[in-house]
């Protein structure tokens, strides 16, 4: 496919994007830059300074909601993706209503507990539509240990071992790795329906 | 009895073990989980409850935080 009947079925996508951190921001940078029609992203928070080792943001957005610059610097790249951005914390009541008409939906959280509540809210309301969630990419090196797998409808991209903690934090290296990883899941799903 | 346990068979003794059990027995000891029978979830307090059982498929997948 050239790149012009690949940007051709990705218009009319959405992807859903749960979380606007390392694997958000990353994750949804990547697919505007390749021509996903529609992106719907939400998290709570505001970025800091400790966030810019990773997470696509600027010194010059501290302060602000994650969703509404992420939205920002998405339209930025690519003005023809149009972005939904929440600035909400989600859970097991709005992530259904939020994702229902996403083609995929894509976990980029950080802690667990969060992981596990989408994992088990896409898969008991929302079954049909494949979640790709990121697990374990904490350190730096350790390139062979990065991988995807595949449980029915749901694809889990990182180490599966590496846990976040205070000597062994998250950078941008690793988390790129993994965030891309997803997006490129999400693009052999988009383009193999 | 022979299950699909994340993608590969693998073989206990007995009919029916309890998913708390399959996770004793393979020394599953993780905080964070989702766990998948044939497809839909097993909450932790049906742990004990929930028979798995042969032909079945099960996916139990640790969470780690970080992203």
């Amino acid at each position: 496919m050239t790149f012009n009947e690949i940007k051709a079925i990705l218009k009319n996508k959405c992807v859903g994007i749960a979380g606007c951190g390392g694997l958000g921001s990353n994750v949804a940078v990547a697919l505007a830059r390749v021509g996903v029609g529609r992106l719907v992203i939400a998290d709570f928070d505001v970025i800091s300074e400790s966030n810019l080792n990773r997470q696509y943001f600027f010194f010059d957005q501290i302060g602000f909601s994650k969703a509404e610059k992420l939205h920002e610097n998405i339209a930025r790249i690519n003005p023809y993706t149009l972005v939904d951005a929440h600035s909400c914390v989600l859970d097991k009541e709005n992530i259904p209503s939020l994702f229902r008409h996403c083609d995929v939906v894509v976990e980029a959280f950080d802690g667990a507990d969060m992981k596990q509540m989408l994992i088990e809210v896409m898969t008991e309301k929302l079954h049909h539509i494949p979640v790709v969630a990121g697990n374990g990419m904490a350190g730096w090196g350790n390139n062979e240990t990065i991988h995807e797998t595949q449980y029915g409808n749901l694809y889990i991209c990182g180490d599966n071992i590496s846990e976040v903690n205070d000597n062994n934090p998250a950078l941008a290296p690793r988390v790129g790795i993994v965030s891309h990883m997803q997006a490129n899941v999400v693009l052999s799903i988009l383009l193999s329906n | 009895m022979k299950i699909i346990l994340n993608n590969n068979v693998e073989e206990f003794e007995g009919d029916k073990l309890s998913v708390s059990r399959i996770m004793e027995i393979k020394k599953f000891t993780f905080k964070m989980l989702v766990v998948k029978l044939n497809g839909a979830i097993v909450y932790k307090n049906d742990f004990d409850t929930t028979l798995v059982q042969d032909g079945d498929n099960l996916t139990i997948l640790h969470l780690i935080s970080g992203g």
